[in-house]
């Protein structure tokens, strides 16, 4: 689609990765358009969560090229990543639930009104700006002091979101968003995505769920021990064979079916 | 107030999960319930068995504001640290290690009692930063970090008086601060005139002997007061309404999540330390000028004073949740039942026991409404 008109905004080339002996990324190559939603798929430990840190500046690769909008990049925090416009949303360090709705999604970016010599944040703006963007996503709000606590872990997933999306993220990575949630609230937070990938983004979405991906992706690449196992269109790959390829090869594919279908 | 009742139909574009919520019940289910409760339930308490014993007329009431912001002064600090996630342990050491700096700077130094106290204050808030410094560096407990200050700030504060004078008390502070242009700030009285026009009306008894005689007994309201609802002032306004509030709360609620999103972590909680190394400077020097000595065990306990009055005022102990009124009000609640037993001739050993009740129940209630606030479970 449209995607694909798009140059890469960011390309990582040939990335390794290594921590002390362990082998954690050897030689991963990746891309990612604006407007498309790129699906990183592996078993646990595969090296995905290394992958995408490297990209928003947590870890520095050890060898391998990063480019961000055609250009090579240096991000030395996830604070330089972020105001470049690469945002990430972890599964668990998404939001504080003892804080309302409001101070999380302004945290570290909290807008202030002066007052003679004084400057305080300033509530009302953030109020009605959380409402609205919560709003857009599809979620009604009872109030903007609401503690996130009191927010479903969809409801979470998507206050973490339209956060990145508000504070003009080009880049939206999202750290495994639907592994603690139900049907529904998976569904509500995919549909979230979709709507994110609309609005011109370039999202990368791990997971671990092939239907997860396959739902929403447009194109799917399956991590391995570190390794790329290959990268597939949407529609050029059946579930079966993506399941297959993030299981590591026939033989476990059909070990875990005869454990009683599908993972 | 019934709208929450089932009968009533959901609203056009209302989620039909969401129930109604009474402005009664809205009003009520905030932080500082169990500590709004407390104190009314000590005052109607002490109202009826006290009444009568001068504990609410004008000696009386400074009498026990006088207690009362003395544990507010260093409530208030150690609530902004344990909203940022931190203890301090060391704040009772810290109140006698500041109290006998000013103490052998000013008397046996003899250096002018505002600089011993300027002096003393960047001493104190420079350990507090240190404090800071080690728990985020080392990733320690603050509770283990400050507890090693609290033996270390005491020792000091035995040590070098008795090496020095060969005491634990110094005392000829109040006549070396005569004259001092910084010392009344924290010693001194405000509102002298007013007090003096209540007396004139009769509102305010006078002594009727004695060298003070036709002076009104409570002559104006001490420094102490002054500070203590200046930094609970101060406190709640930078909590609750300012971008470095909002960092504190974030500090305190996951400081991993905040790092993430560009809080300066760090630089929040040692500031934290800091200021709560001010407020036990603050209570120190207030305390000095008020005696004219300080001596080696000033303090004691202080601490875990001031962690009961932020508890009984709501404040999670883990972190990233409280408010400063309600720790003021936990103070207050202190303050009113340790005088107000003595007001009411009652064993003071019973004020170990109501503190108890008080606290327990205080903190039921508040765990109740956090649970409703914030949705834990
Ligand atoms: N900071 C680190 N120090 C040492 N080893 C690490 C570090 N981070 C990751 N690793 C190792 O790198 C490998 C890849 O880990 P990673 O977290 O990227 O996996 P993952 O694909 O995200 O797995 P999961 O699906 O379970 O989240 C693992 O073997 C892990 O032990
Ligand atoms: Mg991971």
């Amino acid at each position: 689609m449209s995607s694909f008109d798009h140059n890469p905004i960011v390309e990582m080339k040939d990335i390794v990765k290594h921590f002390g002996p362990v082998v954690a990324l050897n030689g991963v190559s990746f891309d990612v358009r604006p407007g498309e939603v790129h699906c990183l798929l592996g078993d646990n430990g595969a090296g995905k969560s290394t992958f995408i840190k490297t990209m928003s500046g947590v870890h520095k690769p050890t060898s391998g090229e990063i480019l961000f909008e055609g250009r090579p990049m240096q991000f030395d925090s996830p604070r330089d990543a972020m105001e470049a416009g690469i945002a990430t949303v972890y599964q668990d360090l998404a939001m504080i639930p003892l804080m309302s709705v409001t101070r999380n999604f302004w945290m570290g970016r909290e807008p202030v009104r002066r007052v003679g010599p004084f400057r305080f944040m300033d509530f009302r703006h953030a109020n009605e700006v959380t409402m609205e963007e919560m709003r857009k996503m599809g979620i009604n709000l009872r109030s903007p002091d609401q503690a996130v606590g009191t927010l479903s872990g969809g409801e979470r997933q998507t206050v973490a979101i339209a956060r990145a999306v508000y504070f003009g993220a080009k880049v939206l990575i999202l750290d495994e968003p639907t592994s603690a949630l139900g049907v529904r609230q998976t569904a509500n937070v995919l549909s979230t995505i979709d709507k994110v990938r609309k609005a011109g983004i370039a999202v990368v979405f791990i997971t671990h769920n092939v239907r997860h991906a396959l739902a929403v992706g447009d194109r799917f690449t399956v991590l391995n021990r570190g390794k790329t196992l290959g990268t597939a269109q949407r529609g050029q790959i059946s579930p079966e064979e993506l399941q297959d390829m993030m299981a590591g090869g026939q033989e476990l594919a059909e070990l875990e079916s005869s454990l009683g279908g599908t993972v | 107030m019934s709208q929450a009742g089932q009968g009533t139909a959901p609203l056009a574009q209302q989620d039909e999960r969401v129930k109604q919520i009474s402005p009664l019940r809205k009003a009520l289910i905030r932080p500082e319930l169990g500590a709004i409760v407390g104190t009314v339930a000590v005052f109607a308490f002490f109202l009826v068995f006290a009444s009568g014993s001068g504990m609410f007329n004008a000696q009386g009431v400074l009498n026990w504001s006088t207690v009362s912001a003395q544990f507010m002064i260093i409530a208030v600090g150690a609530c902004m640290l344990m909203i940022a996630g931190e203890f301090d342990l060391s704040v009772g050491s810290m109140i006698g290690f500041a109290g006998m700096s000013i103490a052998i700077l000013s008397v046996t130094l003899g250096w002018p009692v505002w600089s011993a106290i300027l002096v003393t204050f960047a001493l104190c808030i420079a350990l507090g930063a240190l404090n800071g410094y080690i728990v985020v560096r080392t990733g320690l407990p603050s509770f283990i970090v400050t507890l090693a200050f609290l033996f270390i700030l005491r020792g000091f504060t035995i040590f070098f008086p008795q090496m020095i004078e060969r005491k634990t008390i110094i005392g000829g502070i109040d006549t070396a601060a005569e004259g001092d242009w910084l010392a009344p700030l924290f010693g001194g009285k405000i509102g002298e005139p007013v007090f003096l026009w209540l007396a004139d009306q009769g509102l305010i008894d006078v002594y009727t002997r004695g060298t003070q005689a036709g002076r009104p007994i409570v002559d104006g309201i001490p420094m102490l007061i002054v500070w203590a609802l200046g930094l609970m002032l101060f406190a709640h306004v930078v909590l609750t309404r300012t971008r470095f509030g909002n960092w504190i709360f974030a500090s305190g609620g996951d400081a991993q999540a905040a790092r993430y999103v560009g809080v300066p972590v760090s630089r929040v909680k040692i500031l934290m330390f800091m200021f709560t190394a001010f407020c036990a400077t603050v209570f120190a020097t207030c305390q000095v000028m008020e005696f004219g000595s300080a001596g080696a065990d000033r303090g004691l306990l202080k601490e875990f004073e001031a962690i009961i009055a932020v508890v009984i005022g709501g404040a999670l102990l883990t972190g990233g949740y409280g408010s400063v009124i309600g720790a003021a009000l936990g103070a207050l609640i202190f303050g009113v039942v340790q005088q107000g037993l003595f007001f009411a001739g009652v064993e003071s050993s019973l004020f170990r026991v109501f503190l108890g009740v008080i606290l327990l129940s205080a903190v039921i209630l508040n765990t109740y409404v956090r649970r409703i606030i914030t949705g834990e479970r």
